[in-house]
């Protein structure tokens, strides 16, 4: 997907950047409104990521004018106030959603991923490896295309691995994204998923293999 | 005159120990009553004899002693002498003033002052129980043919001007030096118009005749020694002149003098409530009219003080007391005698 | 000593009125009383000092000594008042000549023409004695004079008395009828300041307008100051609110960057160690956010608490709303959320915000502390005058440990080892529970877990 991320704080952007860009999107940063404006211009977004605090404006009069005027890309409000008035206000002035700082990469994809799907329209990228199809937006799988339900942990799991096709992802770097830092893990909670994950894809030509020590990989065959 | 009578009292200073002059006493009433009231008063016994026994007949467990004296003797007693006496009774208006107000009077209960009118009372202290008129007698018969009687007191002095064969040492009437009564009714007549210094210029020259009491002048006048007598009190007449006398009483008409019989409780009263309730039945209706009754009607109702204007009572106040003071009454007194004195 | 607060106005009001008749009344009757006393008496003494006057110039010197006529007049017109008793003495050169010879002499010769007044007692009563002076040539000499005269004064006190006694009734009938006029009064002055204390109280909580209720003059001063302070107050809370919006930005952005770099760095770091330590540094970020969002929501709180807003809050929309929102939450973890409402909507009275803020508290909650793929029970209905949601979860429940110990400000219960939390989640719904009118309750559940009853009072 394609992402407009507008946020004047640059540490903060880059971060936010560097790991929509893991996930695979495709992010322009705006640091101003007047660089959000330029943007906007040139190019269509699946999504904008706002900032209510920018140096040369109110993120809510850019959320007023946008709704005006390209009312069909979606908007989901990063703040970091805690008045309640002010996400009502950005709910009621036309954004899709809003996130407080900081926040988790997971529920950031949760969201985007309800807001697309809420809106429809937006194409989604299915990635397939073998005769499994996954569609991130929709969250199915399908398996020779008969359709496999997938709980939510089994779901990223299945994402973080095929982000990776063939590619081993240590234990930990599973870790990373499939529990948020604040969530107690067992020590052996990522081999309860990769044995849950395996039951639900069987049958198909995708498998996850296990590299003793290094960690897994989605492969076909 | 106080002082007067005080010598001839020390003159009879061989009277025991009742030390005030006695003229009559009497005991009303059950022997070995329960209670006595004990009654000091110048009224003939005769006159208050009916009041006495009809009192007594309300109050069966009382008894009555009746102790009649002459008015300076009566004033005497309580005065001087602090006799116990439940109930004070004297014609002597000045007298009996002088104790009210020399302190020894008692105070007496409300009711029986309340319905008095203002003449007929001093304080709570004095209280008038009759009310005598000072009359003119004179025996018609003795008088011109025709002649009217007078109306006024100068009418009088022009008819005895006019006719002085008729009066000359025939006209009586009190020595106020002798007799209290008499002088009360000079400094009275004195008070309310100087007539009586006119008449008693032409008295004099008539060689009129002084008495002490109103007894002796209506003797005189039952005798024909007397014409003519000049305030006598209306009781004496009344119970002592027969109708067919004729003597004629007369209440002049430009003011007649009406004297007031004074009845007060004194402070050292043996029996005070007695004295009241005695004083309360004689005023009563029935204690009134048997007054009335037994002064033959001279005792005049107060009513007719409303309808006879020239009926004035002798005003019952420390005003009585002025012609007491000594050195008046001897100025006044030198007056009368000069007057009196023609010659 | 703490000052004491000074009693109601009306009581204070009424009480120095009904003081005050009753100073004035017993003025009158004092005043009467006096006065009355004191005129008759100089009246009556003018009298009693020309009488003494005329009979001391009435005395005549004649060939043989003194001549004197007492005039009954003088005497009765000296008694005539209250029949008072009347008393003489004339002394010629010291010697008491006639009258009264124990009257009572006067204190100091008189001087002059003039009388000289003296009270004594004398036999049974008390006097009130006149003596004058004058020069008499007796035997061509001259001899002084004293003429005194005495009377009681009884009637003159009885009619005192009368008319005091009059006063006192006239003085006791004003202040009787002061007390209820004082009543009346007193509650027509304090009207304007009841008015004026109803308007202001009327007004809402939120109500920071300056007050335009007209009020009288003596008010004015203080209606003046109260809206200055409102608007000082209006001015603080704005800046309040603003302060507690900027803290938030100013703590949670520089945490944001802080988390995002080192799970940055996370993802890059080889090391077991390395890592660890990572990870512990984005735990204590994220608690920090934690802390700080809740810090704040109990800032709002408490501030706003005072402020009695009230607002129509629809319990059963706003739950819903929160039930949407924390869905891609829940989802994370495989939880459902299962929300029922009543049928028909409800109503309550209040601040939306805390309100929102207490629900927001207990669904977090709910759902941070329940295991993966459980699910909370979300249930609102009417009960008794009350709007009751009931939050049921199959999380660690309460440990053993009591409501009131969890509400305690940041007490973390016992048995939340490894979840990130301030402590001041359950803070909130209480503080927001007192300050709604409501009330908080939480219970274990039958099987593990725990529900969390919040009731609010229903408008109407």
């Amino acid at each position: 997907m394609r992402f407009l991320l507008i946020e004047d704080n640059a540490d903060l952007a880059r971060s936010i950047r560097t790991r929509l860009d893991l996930e695979g999107h495709a992010v322009d940063h705006a640091a101003s409104l007047a660089d959000a404006a330029d943007h906007l211009a040139a190019a269509h977004y699946d999504l904008i990521l706002l900032d209510i605090t920018l140096p040369d404006g109110d993120g809510r009069q850019f959320l007023a004018r946008h709704r005006a005027g390209h009312a069909d890309t979606p908007v989901i409000v990063l703040t970091a106030r805690s008045a309640v008035s002010d996400r009502v206000d950005t709910l009621d002035l036309g954004a899709d959603d809003y996130l407080t700082k900081p926040f988790d990469f997971a529920e950031l994809q949760a969201r985007c991923r309800a807001v697309l799907r809420r809106r429809g329209g937006a194409a989604s990228n299915l990635q397939s490896l073998g005769d499994l199809t996954f569609d991130p937006l929709g969250g199915c799988v399908t398996i020779a295309g008969e359709a496999r339900d997938l709980r939510n942990r089994e779901l990223r799991l299945l994402e973080a691995l095929l982000s990776a096709p063939g590619r081993i992802l240590s234990k930990d770097q599973l870790c990373d994204r499939l529990f948020s830092y604040s969530e107690p893990v067992s020590d052996n909670a990522i081999e309860v998923y990769v044995a849950r994950l395996r039951k639900k894809i069987e049958g198909g030509s995708a498998r996850i293999e296990t590299v003793r020590g290094l960690g897994y990989r989605l492969t076909v065959g | 005159m106080r002082h007067a009578l005080a010598a001839v009292v020390w003159l009879i200073a061989a009277l025991p120990a009742l030390g005030f002059e006695v003229e009559a006493e009497r005991r009303f009433g059950p022997e070995g009553a329960a209670r006595q009231v004990r009654v000091l008063a110048t009224t003939d016994i005769g006159f208050f004899a009916p009041l006495a026994e009809a009192f007594l007949a309300l109050q069966p467990g009382l008894s009555l002693h009746y102790v009649q004296a002459a008015s300076t003797e009566v004033h005497r007693a309580i005065d001087a002498e602090g006799a116990g006496f439940d109930l004070v009774i004297s014609t002597a208006m000045d007298l009996q003033m002088k104790l009210a107000n020399d302190g020894f009077a008692r105070a007496l209960p409300s009711d029986l002052v309340e319905g008095l009118p203002g003449w007929a009372h001093w304080r709570d202290r004095l209280v008038s129980i009759a009310q005598e008129p000072a009359i003119l007698l004179i025996a018609e018969s003795a008088l011109p043919e025709g002649q009217p009687l007078p109306r006024s007191r100068r009418d009088l002095i022009a008819l005895l001007r006019d006719h002085p064969e008729v009066f000359d040492r025939r006209i009586g009437t009190y020595d106020p030096q002798v007799s209290g009564v008499g002088y009360l009714f000079l400094t009275q007549d004195d008070r309310l118009s100087d007539s009586i210094w006119r008449l008693a210029e032409v008295m004099g020259r008539l060689n009129a005749r002084l008495y002490c009491c109103s007894g002796l002048m209506i003797d005189g006048l039952l005798s024909g020694e007397l014409v003519m007598a000049y305030n006598v009190l209306g009781s004496y007449a009344a119970a002592n002149l027969p109708p067919e006398s004729g003597v004629r009483a007369i209440l002049l008409e430009d003011f007649t003098l009406t004297l007031q019989r004074t009845a007060m409780v004194p402070v050292n009263a043996p029996a005070p409530d007695l004295g009241a309730l005695l004083l309360g039945f004689i005023l009563s209706p029935q204690g009134q009219a048997i007054q009335m009754q037994a002064s033959a009607d001279a005792v005049i109702p107060a009513e007719r003080f409303a309808t006879q204007p020239w009926l004035r009572p002798i005003r019952l106040d420390p005003g009585l007391l002025s012609s007491l003071d000594g050195m008046t009454r001897q100025r006044f007194l030198a007056e009368w005698s000069a007057a009196l004195d023609q010659l | 000593m703490a000052p004491r607060a000074p009693a109601s106005l009306r009581r204070r009001l009424l009480i120095q009125l009904i003081a005050l008749s009753a100073v004035l009344a017993v003025a009158l009757y004092v005043a009467v009383r006096l006065g009355a006393e004191r005129a008759s008496e100089a009246t009556l003494d003018s009298i009693l000092g020309a009488a003494t006057t005329a009979i001391a110039e009435e005395l005549r010197s004649v060939e043989g000594g003194t001549e004197l006529d007492l005039s009954p007049g003088t005497f009765s017109m000296l008694s005539a008042v209250g029949e008072e008793r009347i008393f003489h003495r004339l002394d010629i050169s010291g010697v008491a000549v006639t009258g009264y010879a124990d009257l009572p002499l006067p204190p100091r010769p008189p001087s002059t023409l003039e009388p000289v007044f003296y009270d004594a007692p004398y036999r049974d009563t008390d006097l009130r004695l006149a003596a004058v002076a004058r020069s008499l040539m007796i035997e061509n000499r001259p001899a002084p004079v004293l003429v005194i005269m005495g009377q009681t004064r009884d009637g003159q006190r009885a009619i005192a008395q009368s008319l005091a006694n009059r006063a006192a009734a006239l003085g006791l009938a004003v202040f009787l009828v002061a007390v209820p006029l004082s009543l009346l009064a007193a509650g027509s002055l304090m009207r304007p300041i009841a008015n004026l204390a109803e308007a202001v109280g009327r007004r809402g909580g939120h109500d920071l307008r300056p007050v335009r209720h007209p009020a009288p003059t003596e008010l004015k001063p203080l209606v003046e100051q109260l809206n200055a302070f409102i608007a000082r107050l209006r001015q603080t809370l704005a800046q309040t609110e603003t302060f507690i919006a900027e803290a938030a930005h100013h703590i949670r952005t520089p945490l944001a960057t802080l988390k995002s770099e080192a799970e940055m760095a996370l993802m890059q770091a080889g090391d077991e160690p390395t890592r660890a330590r990572l990870r512990g540094m984005i735990r204590a970020t994220e608690e920090s956010a934690r802390s700080a969002g809740q810090l704040l929501d109990h800032a709002t709180v408490l501030f706003r608490a005072d402020q009695r807003a009230q607002e129509r809050v629809d319990p059963g929309a706003m739950v819903a709303a929160l039930v949407e929102r924390f869905g891609p939450t829940a989802d994370l973890k495989d939880m459902e959320l299962r929300l029922d409402l009543p049928a028909a909507p409800l109503e309550t009275l209040g601040d939306a915000v805390l309100i929102e803020a207490a629900m927001r508290n207990l669904i977090d909650n709910a759902v941070k502390y329940s295991p993966d793929d459980s699910s909370v029970q979300i249930t609102l209905a009417a009960e008794g005058g009350f709007a009751r949601l009931d939050v049921r979860d199959r999380g660690r429940g309460l440990g053993g440990e009591t409501q009131a110990v969890l509400e305690r400000r940041f007490h973390r219960g016992a048995n939340v080892a490894g979840v990130v939390g301030s402590g001041l989640g359950l803070t909130i719904v209480a503080e927001t529970a007192v300050a709604m009118g409501g009330r908080f309750a939480l219970t274990e559940r039958e099987g593990g877990g725990t529900c969390a009853t919040l009731w609010l009072p229903l408008s109407g």
